[in-house]
């Protein structure tokens, strides 16, 4: 009985706890804070990301357009910027651009009814092509004289704790605030724990749905502007890499199942955390590539297989929604 | 009578003279028909080129694109492009679309060197000539236009140990993808210098999969276990911006020599060089890649040669970027320019 309250946040606490404890003991120069602190500032990026997927998670969907949101409205900022335009203008149309493909996005979910996963998977294909057939001219939008001094939101150190360290932890309260304290993430969890219920007592979900999208795009296209600030460039081609899976990883690695209504912040954190330290460890290491893709994908299933084995899915247990 | 008459055929016959010599200028004025030409010109126009990359949007390929048409399009020849967007099975779709299309010559970029090899196989033996470029397949087909990866890596490691003289010997290599034979390819040539250096120490060796955000993530890492590293060889000058921003923000910039490749484009390659993220770039000079890949291909179709019968190779001749000549107005080239 006393097994079944371990959740899979806890599981993968624990896995993240013994592969820290081992690293520190075992690999020379693991356990330095500045080994730590580049740890965090390696998967800041996708942590902020994981945030924005968090939202539309708890709330009983999924954004898989997420990587095109971090992709071309911050590509659209370096291309402005390039093209002699200013930086706070060229900042401020993203964000906008960012805010329309939300609602968009929203809007075909909440009122046309159309499923999350089909309607971002489209909306994702539309907005990288948009960006790579209309608004840049290379797939890699390079750094110009203008942009000078913003690569501090990716480069920058304050009070030796990278800025981009301090953004994810930033955007970590705010996303808490916003899920925990506020009304509107209280309507989330409600939606997402059991939409019809949550229509019937009268929560505007339709309106929060679409606020749900808009919110996941604009924390991707600030995630965006991080990156490129931080590799000085825009690889808008990252919408072709295999970086949403890993967003997804995160989410449910740290135990916010894709049923919504469960999890929060805290979760995506020990996600990030278990990521990140598994990379860095086998940096250090010097394993290939293609090892680090194996023990990556065994550390995993030992996470899932586990959850499986200790919470057993059955007719009470299971939702309606459960992927 | 006779005088009589030829008092009279006099003036016709000076006439008839003077007319004579007024068109001999004339008749050295037309010139000699050359033989050749016309053959030429007949061999090319309204043929089509089929130019499949592993995708547009950035400045190799755009690069190749361009040239490709500003040689041949004046000769009444079509040049199309097939665009995989980094799909692999979607190139390979491409190719085999384009195999019933029958175009005179398909122009191949390849992923890696095994899913087209067959293709290309098929494609010369049902008369359409293949040109592969920089990235070739394990198939030789009529040409390869390309860099000699091997002596890329050669060199660029060349260069690290040489600045690593009388420092920590410990360098780091950041590879690009392994499914790439470019990447082997350039791998193999650093372990050829790095053979003959045993004081060299390479600390990391990983790959990056030709992403600046891993890239970086990785050299971060490194540096910040070896900040003593003397130097970096990187594999594609697209990829090690990152390399170079995780030595920037180390404050290592001038300590780390980071030697990388790529295809010479202004702002990846020489305005990078010349703000110190790079130390030495090898060029492959795109525009003059495709101007032999025309060159080849004007050859190809005017010799009438049988494809698949002739098998060569071009392999660039480098250009090193360095701090001296990133400045100066020859040793890269513009996009825009290309594609006026």
């Amino acid at each position: 009985m006393e097994l079944k309250q371990i959740n899979q946040q806890g599981i993968v606490f624990g896995i993240f706890f013994l592969l820290f404890v081992a690293f520190a003991a075992l690999l020379p120069g693991f356990a330095t804070t500045q080994n730590m602190l580049t740890l965090l500032q390696n998967v800041s990026v996708l942590g902020i990301l994981g945030l924005a997927m968090a939202i539309v998670v708890i709330g009983r969907g999924v954004d898989l357009s997420l990587i095109a949101t971090l992709a071309v409205p911050p590509g659209l900022v370096l291309q402005m910027v390039q093209d002699g335009h200013s930086l706070p203008g060229a900042i401020t149309t993203a964000l906008m651009l960012a805010l329309v493909f939300g609602a968009i996005n929203g809007w075909l979910i909440a009122y046309a009814e159309v499923p999350s996963l089909f309607t971002t998977l489209a909306s994702g294909l539309f907005l990288a092509g948009l960006g790579q057939a209309v608004l840049f001219n290379l797939d890699v939008v390079q750094w110009s004289p203008g942009m000078q001094g913003f690569e501090r939101l990716g480069q920058g150190i304050v009070f030796g704790i990278p800025v981009s360290v301090i953004v994810f932890i930033i955007a970590c309260l705010v996303v808490a605030f916003l899920l925990r304290i506020t009304r509107i993430g209280a309507y989330i969890y409600a939606i997402g724990d059991n939409p019809y219920g949550a229509k019937v007592t009268g929560i505007p979900s339709r309106p929060i749905i679409v606020l749900q999208y808009v919110l996941a795009a604009l924390i991707g296209c600030f995630a965006g502007l991080v990156l490129a600030a931080s590799v000085n460039s825009m690889p808008t081609r990252i919408f072709n890499s295999t970086m949403i899976y890993d967003v997804i990883l995160v989410v449910v690695l740290g135990g916010i199942g894709l049923s919504g209504g469960r999890g929060g912040v805290l979760n995506v954190v020990i996600g990030t955390l278990l990521i990140g330290t598994m990379l860095n460890g086998m940096t250090i290491m010097d394993i290939p590539y293609s090892g680090q893709n194996l023990i990556k994908g065994v550390v995993l299933l030992i996470a899932v297989i586990a959850d499986s084995f200790l919470n057993p899915r059955n007719e009470e247990t299971a939702q309606q929604g459960d992927i | 009578m006779v005088f009589g008459l030829t008092r009279q055929l006099k003036p016709l016959i000076g006439g008839a003279a003077i007319a004579a010599l007024a068109t001999f200028p004339a008749l050295a004025q037309q010139g000699l028909d050359e033989p050749f030409q016309g053959a030429f010109k007949q061999a090319l126009a309204g043929k089509t080129v089929a130019y499949v990359p592993v995708a547009m949007n950035f400045d190799l390929t755009e690069g190749w694109f361009a040239g490709l048409k500003k040689e041949l399009e004046p000769y009444g020849m079509k040049v199309i492009v097939r665009d995989p967007n980094w799909s692999t099975s979607a190139g390979a779709q491409a190719v085999t679309t384009l195999l019933s299309e029958k175009p005179a010559v398909m122009v191949i970029h390849n992923p890696d060197v095994q899913t087209y090899a067959k293709l290309l196989q098929r494609a010369e033996k049902e008369g359409i000539a293949v040109i592969q470029i920089n990235m070739g397949s394990v198939y030789r087909s009529s040409a390869f236009v390309g860099a000699n990866w091997i002596e890329i890596g050669e060199r660029n490691a060349e260069a690290v140990v040489k600045a690593c003289e009388g420092k920590s010997n410990k360098i780091a290599v950041v590879q690009g993808a392994l499914s790439a034979a470019t990447s082997a390819y350039t791998l193999k040539g650093v372990e050829n210098v790095l053979a003959k250096h045993p004081e060299i120490k390479v600390v990391s060796s990983q790959a990056a999969d030709w992403d600046a955000a891993k890239a970086k993530a990785i050299t971060q890492t490194v540096l910040k276990q070896h900040p003593d590293l003397c130097g970096i060889v990187g594999f594609w000058d697209g990829m090690d911006i990152g390399t170079a921003a995780a030595v920037k923000e180390a404050g290592l910039t001038g300590k780390v020599f980071l030697a990388t490749s790529g295809g010479g484009e202004r702002k990846g390659a020489c305005e990078l060089v010349k703000s110190g993220a790079f130390d030495l770039n090898l060029s492959y000079d795109v525009p003059t890649q495709a101007a032999d890949m025309a060159a080849m291909i004007k050859w190809l179709l005017s010799s009438g040669v049988k494809p698949g019968t002739v098998k060569g190779s071009i392999y660039t001749t480098l250009i090193p970027i360095t701090k001296e000549n990133a400045s100066s107005e020859t040793a890269c080239w513009n996009l825009s320019d290309l594609k006026k």
